[in-house]
């Protein structure tokens, strides 16, 4: 079983009025100099046969007609490896400042 | 409560062409507004035909509305998952085609979707659900859907969505104007942030028309605020009966 995970995020020209409504109560929650927030999607898609090019590029179709709609809404596609088939990494908090580091630089 | 108000008979029959023009109404899980619709189609003159999501037949229909609602509960985006219901395959043929279809609110939406109109709608810019009588301005009588208005004719319809912001890249809109595909434009505020103040939209061919506001629940004085939405109706089956 592997995942494929595919993020959906709309188009940075398109308006994204709840992102806004989310970075505006930032500061009366105490966290300051946040200048922007988007939100979006997360799909995981656990795949049952190996993820080989082709069932990666079938995936790609599936995010490009459905999950995503490309007329508003730019997306990823990527495969996530089983955790216990990778090496194991330095321990991360959950939500800590270095695991959202680690996020970040996916793409 | 009485039955649905009929249309009275014309004493020359001058009626019964409409009457044999058969507009289908396609129901999803969630739309909520086929009824109002299918009575729309009643009293301007026409025969309402109900199509079911899951059956991918026209039944012979010579029009199509897709109606308002909340289809598969606006989960994925709205209109994203109903796109794919068996009805939709001979309906986008049958459109690109020529088949006359209104989609009207998450109708549009779907239509959008679909790709059959251009851009999408998205969440309104100020985040409220807007309910309210909203004036429009009738920038194109020439399509399927509205020969029987004026171009620049004012009109009001109940307006009542969450994610009813037009979007286009400005190359789409630019086109849009320039090929008079703008059919309908907000008059007196914009309530949903769509771009250029578009309220609806028709295809290239003029025969598939998407709009927010809600013309069926303007169709008669007892429960709209006008009854300019009828205009729509009637427009279509003067088309198919003269065609």
């Amino acid at each position: 079983m592997a995942r494929v995970v595919v993020d959906v995020m709309l188009k940075p020209e398109i308006l994204d009025p709840q992102g806004q409504a989310v970075q505006r109560a930032l500061p009366r929650l105490g966290f300051e100099g946040i200048a922007d927030v988007r939100q979006g999607k997360r799909f995981e898609l656990e795949v049952a046969e190996p993820v080989t090019d082709d069932v990666l590029a079938r995936m790609r179709a599936l995010a490009e007609t459905f999950l995503a709609n490309t007329v508003i809404e730019d997306f990823t596609v990527r495969v996530e490896e089983p955790e216990s088939a990778t090496e194991p990494e330095p321990a991360v908090e959950p939500g800590s400042a270095a695991e959202a580091a680690g996020d970040g630089a996916r793409a | 409560m009485s039955a649905p108000a009929a249309v009275p008979e014309r004493p020359d029959g001058s009626g019964d062409l409409e009457r044999s023009v058969r507009i289908g109404v396609v129901t999803f899980p969630g739309s909520l507004d086929d009824r109002d619709a299918e009575r729309a189609v009643r009293l301007a003159g026409g025969t309402p035909v109900a199509l079911w999501h899951r059956d991918p037949d026209l039944h012979g229909v010579d029009a199509v509305v897709l109606p308002g609602g909340f289809s598969y509960g606006d989960y994925l985006r709205c209109g994203a998952i109903a796109r794919f219901s068996p009805v939709m395959g001979p309906l986008v043929e049958r459109a690109r085609e020529g088949l006359p279809v209104l989609g009207i609110c998450n109708g549009f939406q779907v239509l959008c979707e679909s790709h059959l109109l251009p851009g999408a709608l998205t969440r309104n810019d100020h985040l409220h659900f807007v309910c309210r009588d909203q004036r429009l301005r009738v920038e194109n009588a020439g399509t399927a859907w509205t020969g029987d208005y004026r171009a620049g004719q004012e009109i009001t319809v109940p307006l009542k969505n969450g994610e009813g912001g037009y979007v286009a890249d400005e190359r789409t809109l630019d086109a849009l104007e320039a090929e008079g595909r703008v059919v309908f434009r907000y008059v007196g505020g914009n309530p949903n942030g769509s771009r250029r103040d578009i309220a609806g939209i028709t295809n290239e061919a003029g025969n598939v028309v998407g709009l927010m506001p809600h013309p069926e629940h303007a169709v008669e004085a007892l429960t709209g605020p006008t009854t300019d939405g009828l205009s729509l109706f009637t427009s279509a089956l003067k088309r198919l009966v003269s065609a």
